[in-house]
């Protein structure tokens, strides 16, 4: 079961500014599908073990050669989507 | 697992008197090192020669986190980590994984860092350092791969600027976080703990410690058995033990008021030499770990050994041999390895000259006016090194002369020949000093007398008339043995 | 309708630019909001130029749609999400290389659900897409949009993905083929990630062949994804009108309650008629199948909720009025994404939060190694595994929106497929009161060709795919 606390600690680790009304919208929702989770309960998992990659890959490398695989963007490129920027920065909020 | 102990790890001796560690001192450091020798960054193929560009002019979808880029790990990055990891006597994974670790910061272009959790490359290891009380083990828990995040500009300082400016050229830099224990016991231990570790960076060849960014300290400290402070933002070996020692005070001031010290992230201001609260609502913080779905498992068994046998020497093995191969001092020989271009511009040297002349003339002169001068062993030739060494043991000049020829070939350049041919460093002939002493012993009755009398003293203003009457090219050794001669 | 060999030889008689001009016509006139964004000049320009130059690829001069989650240099790219508001990516995808290699020309950025979350293209920011067949019935999701506009016709074919059923169910609700190929098969690099471990890029077509022309242009390995599987096949030359000796699994967990009668009954009817044309049926057993759906959305929120994180307006998209970073990111996020986002990143961040990572993240893919293994074991005794796409036609509009829970239930034959990362195409398969049925044939890791040749036959003796919807 959800509370409106955790529902809040959620909102600030994921940084998603919540109204009151936005809590109350969300946490009977929000605890539905929980329930529906908790099916996940009555399997047995004893000894299984996790399924995090499909495919048994391992040991994908690349070179430590530039421009290899992925090209590097001009400084231009890579601004040209900034909201905010000065002097070549992106330009973020104040810290504190 | 990989354990083998290290082979070539000396025995070091126990310190003879105990660290007593008055304010219960205890210090564990983060450091990240950046394996700036790397060719591009960790997982995209940007470049690392970055330093001296505009900002965001090295980036490209990946390290700028743009929607849709995906990451691919650079295997130099994982050579160069288990190099570090054996280097630190560490056990190195055979099976190993990425892990992303969730939280924001206006550095992080994707809301969390590549990181490692669960089996880092490497761990349990550990470094010998000087210690407070002789030779001082300090653990190291793990060292681990992770990117560099971006670096962010602040207009004055962190609490007062308006904004925050962001360069991302720095981000995706191969890191490797090295956490070790709690084991030291000063800000002067963790100092000599980052100086030694830097040595080993630097004897890998992983790592260019000169470049800006290049090693990074989060620095862990408690007093009195109490809670710990974390200190972020420190930059450099100097700054480590500032910040720590301005720690000390602030958390005993607080005791010492009746108060707690709190568990808390302070950031340390470098121009101030003070560490600030970072306390924020933001304090419990939880990264829900779980591994990095766009990159596979690394399953490395038989790297390590193969690597091993690719390690050059490392300083404490390269110290002992210097002791055993050239009979040098053990101080000496401490010293002479601390740096790697010291070690080999001494190494150089001492091939073709008396190895302890050697070791004494680079150690406690040379390396002393450098440090005088602020400058490093590049700034000193290795020829003109041996030509000093030579003119000394060919006794063509004193050691009064010897270190006039250092000073002046630091201070103005020129070659020791040039430099003796013009200041006339030749040491005089026996019959001059003789003659000079006759002179010296005619001209201060006085001294003479009270020579006689007893007076041990009086003998040294003697050897300086001398020496003026030869201007200084007399050795002052052979000047008092004349003296004590014709003084009978 | 015009399949690939069709518009060539009018490519080849008239020229691209005309097609891709009537094609944009089409666009302009649809009703269905099927994109975000048309890049008609692009595209015009792009026609031209191989109409001069000449072009030798497979898909020369050739219009295609793509689902807005993927990366087009040049082209705005909104994942159809208020948060990425403005941002021109300033990369192509590695689906897009291959397309532009092959001469393809992309007409425009397909619409879909928020991030790809949502089964009904609802969840757009830029408004809901029409279902061809029923313009007051939602096209299926999250790649409703290219769905949409291959059905109506508004495109010859489309670019989707598919995370638990995003490409199958819009194929199936809109009377198109799409596929879903095997995890590892087509480079993610430029995929916008909703959940990595699950998705893979599809094509859309009003045939199997046109299906697996396209899948042949942009299957293949590539070096910047870490996932990207090095396979050298020829979808194309499995078209053959042939299933003598293909035994088929009929899994009965996919035919459960809440299955709508008419859907399990067209798909019985079309297995029957594969087993007349030579297959053989044989029961399995898919004993997890019930506990897919929990384990999906789980791992798909986890993942999401990181994969999310990104969008906090600093290099791209949506910025707010500034204040302390960390308020400004929390607005920017607030004002950014719309609900189901929200709900999907909060309950991911909960199933990865300290207390639940071992109850909800760890067990979900502990299910998950279970799910893989009924079908490890299926596979043992049968080629493909042959089940509904979706348990019922498409819904109204607004029908479920409001309740989650009985949105996601909706995806419950289409994402154990995406857990154990295998192959799966749906085909139309019948009608129910004139809206399109889809049945999905599901192959093994690296056998599309298999379920390419059982769907290409089903076709080539069926003529419900050659059905189009009336007035589009």
């Amino acid at each position: 079961m959800i509370t409106k606390k955790d529902l809040e600690h959620m909102a600030w680790l994921s940084r998603l500014e919540l109204s009151g009304e936005d809590t109350e919208k969300y946490t009977p929702k929000l605890n539905s599908v929980l329930d529906y989770f908790g099916e996940l309960d009555k399997v047995d998992t004893e000894g299984v073990e996790p399924t995090y990659h499909v495919l048994q890959l391992s040991n994908v490398f690349r070179d430590d050669e530039p421009s290899q695989p992925t090209k590097p963007l001009s400084q231009e490129e890579a601004l040209s989507n900034a909201p905010r920027k000065q002097d070549g920065f992106f330009k973020a909020p104040r810290m504190m | 697992m990989f354990d083998e102990p290290n082979k070539t790890n000396p025995p070091f001796s126990k310190g003879s008197s105990k660290y007593e560690n008055p304010d219960g001192v205890k210090i564990g450091l983060e450091v990240h090192v950046q394996l700036n020798k790397l060719k591009t960054k960790v997982f995209c193929g940007c470049t690392t020669d970055y330093h001296n560009d505009p900002p965001n002019s090295h980036v490209c979808p990946v390290c700028l986190g743009l929607p849709g880029a995906l990451p691919v790990i650079n295997k130099k990055a994982v050579e160069a980590a288990i190099k570090v990891g054996l280097a630190l006597n560490c056990k190195v994974e055979e099976h190993t994984q990425f892990y992303r670790k969730n939280y924001y910061y206006p550095d992080l272009p994707k809301g969390f860092q590549i990181t490692q959790y669960d089996f880092p490359i490497s761990s349990q290891g550990y470094v010998m350092i000087e210690g407070e009380d002789g030779e001082h083990r300090i653990g190291i828990t793990r060292a681990h791969m992770e990117e560099d995040p971006g670096r962010l500009v602040h207009e004055g300082t962190i609490d007062k600027s308006k904004y925050t400016l962001i360069d991302y050229n720095r981000s995706g830099m191969a890191l490797l976080e090295v956490v070790s224990d709690p084991d030291m016991r000063s800000p002067k231990e963790a100092r000599r703990y980052l100086d030694k570790l830097r040595n080993i960076l630097e004897y890998l060849d992983v790592f260019d410690g000169n470049l800006e960014g290049a090693l990074r300290v989060d620095a862990n400290i408690s007093i009195m058995g109490g809670q710990r402070a974390e200190i972020k933002n420190i930059s450099s070996h100097k700054g480590a033990e500032r910040a720590l020692l301005y720690e000390i005070v602030r958390q005993k001031n607080v005791l010492r008021r009746g108060g707690v010290v709190v568990l808390e992230t302070r950031h340390f201001d470098e121009a101030r030499e003070i560490t600030l609260s970072m306390r924020s609502k933001e304090e419990a913080h939880d990264y829900r770990y779980f591994p990095e779905p766009d990159l596979v498992p690394l399953k490395i068994s038989g790297w390590a050994p193969a690597i091993k046998e690719t390690l050059p020497e490392l300083p404490d093995a390269r110290r002992m041999r210097f002791v055993e191969q050239y009979g040098i001092a053990d101080d000496h020989a401490k010293a002479l390895t601390s740096e790697l271009k010291l070690a080999v511009f001494y190494e150089e040297v001492a091939k073709k000259a008396d190895p302890k002349m050697a070791a004494v003339w680079i150690c406690d002169v040379l390396k002393g006016e450098l440090n005088y001068r602020d400058l490093t062993i590049d700034a000193f030739r290795k020829e003109h090194m041996l030509s000093v060494i030579e003119l000394l043991a060919s006794k063509k000049i004193t050691e009064d002369g010897a270190v006039d020829i250092i000073r002046t070939l630091l201070d103005k350049g020129g070659s020791p020949e040039e430099i003796v041919a013009q200041k006339g460093l030749v040491v005089v002939e026996g019959d001059i000093v003789s003659t000079a002493a006759e002179e010296a012993i005619k001209e201060n009755p006085q001294a003479v007398a009270d020579y006689k009398a007893g007076k041990e003293k009086a003998l040294n203003s003697l050897v300086g008339a001398v020496m003026k009457k030869t201007k200084g090219r007399a050795d002052a050794r052979a000047a008092r043995e004349v003296l004590l001669g014709k003084l009978g | 309708m015009a399949t690939i060999n069709e518009l060539r030889e009018r490519i080849h008689a008239e020229s691209s630019e005309e097609i891709v001009h009537e094609y944009l016509e089409k666009i302009a006139e649809s009703k269905l909001n099927a994109f975000i964004t048309v890049s008609g000049e692009s595209a015009l320009a792009r026609a031209r130029k191989i109409d001069s130059e000449g072009h030798e690829g497979p898909l020369a001069g050739i219009p295609i749609a793509i689902k807005d989650n993927i990366s087009t240099k040049g082209i705005r790219t909104t994942c159809a999400s208020k948060i990425l508001t403005g941002y021109i990516p300033p990369y192509d995808a590695h689906v897009i290389e291959r397309l532009k290699e092959a001469g393809a020309i992309i007409i425009g950025k397909a619409n879909m659900d928020e991030f790809a979350m949502g089964t009904s293209t609802e969840t757009s920011f830029y408004g809901a897409t029409k279902n061809p067949w029923d313009i007051e019935r939602v096209p299926g999701g999250s790649s409703g949009g290219s769905a949409a506009a291959v059905a109506g016709d508004d495109v010859p074919l489309a670019l989707g993905s598919d995370t638990g059923g995003s490409v199958r169910c819009p194929a199936s609700f809109c009377g198109v083929v799409g596929l879903k190929p095997t995890y590892g098969v087509i480079s993610r690099y430029g995929l916008i990630a909703y959940a990595n471990s699950l998705e893979q890029i599809g094509p859309f077509a009003t045939s199997v062949r046109d299906v697996a022309t396209l899948f042949d242009v942009i299957a293949g390995y590539d070096a910047r994804d870490s996932t990207s599987v090095k396979r050298d096949v020829n979808y194309s030359s499995a078209m053959k009108n042939d299933v003598r000796g293909l035994k088929i699994g009929v899994p009965e967990e996919y035919f459960g309650e809440g299955t709508d009668e008419k859907v399990e009954k067209a798909v019985r009817d079309a297995i029957h008629k594969l087993e007349d044309l030579g297959a053989s049926l044989k029961d399995v057993k898919m004993p997890h199948t019930k506990y897919a759906l929990a384990s999906y959305y789980i791992i798909a929120m986890s993942e999401a909720s990181s994969n999310l994180a990104r969008f906090d307006g600093m290099r791209y998209g949506l910025r707010v009025e500034d204040s302390d970073w960390h308020t400004t990111f929390s607005q920017v996020r607030a004002a950014g994404f719309g609900d189901e986002v929200k709900r999907r990143i909060l309950l991911g961040t909960y199933a990865l939060s300290a207390g639940y990572h071992d109850k909800y993240y760890l067990k979900a893919l502990k299910v998950r190694t279970l799910i893989k293994q009924d079908f490890e074991r299926a596979f043992k005794n049968v080629d493909v595994l042959i089940t509904p796409t979706m348990p019922y036609p498409a819904f109204r509009l607004g029908e479920k929106i409001g309740d989650p829970l009985s949105l996601y239930l909706a995806d419950v034959d289409t994402v154990p497929i995406n857990l154990a990362g295998v192959p799966s195409i749906s085909v139309p398969c019948g009608f129910s009161e004139g809206l399109p049925i889809g049945m999905q044939i599901i192959g093994k890791h690296f056998d599309e060709a298999t379920i390419l040749r059982t769907a290409y036959t089903f076709e080539e003796n069926t003529d419900f795919h050659i059905k189009q919807p009336e007035g589009v």
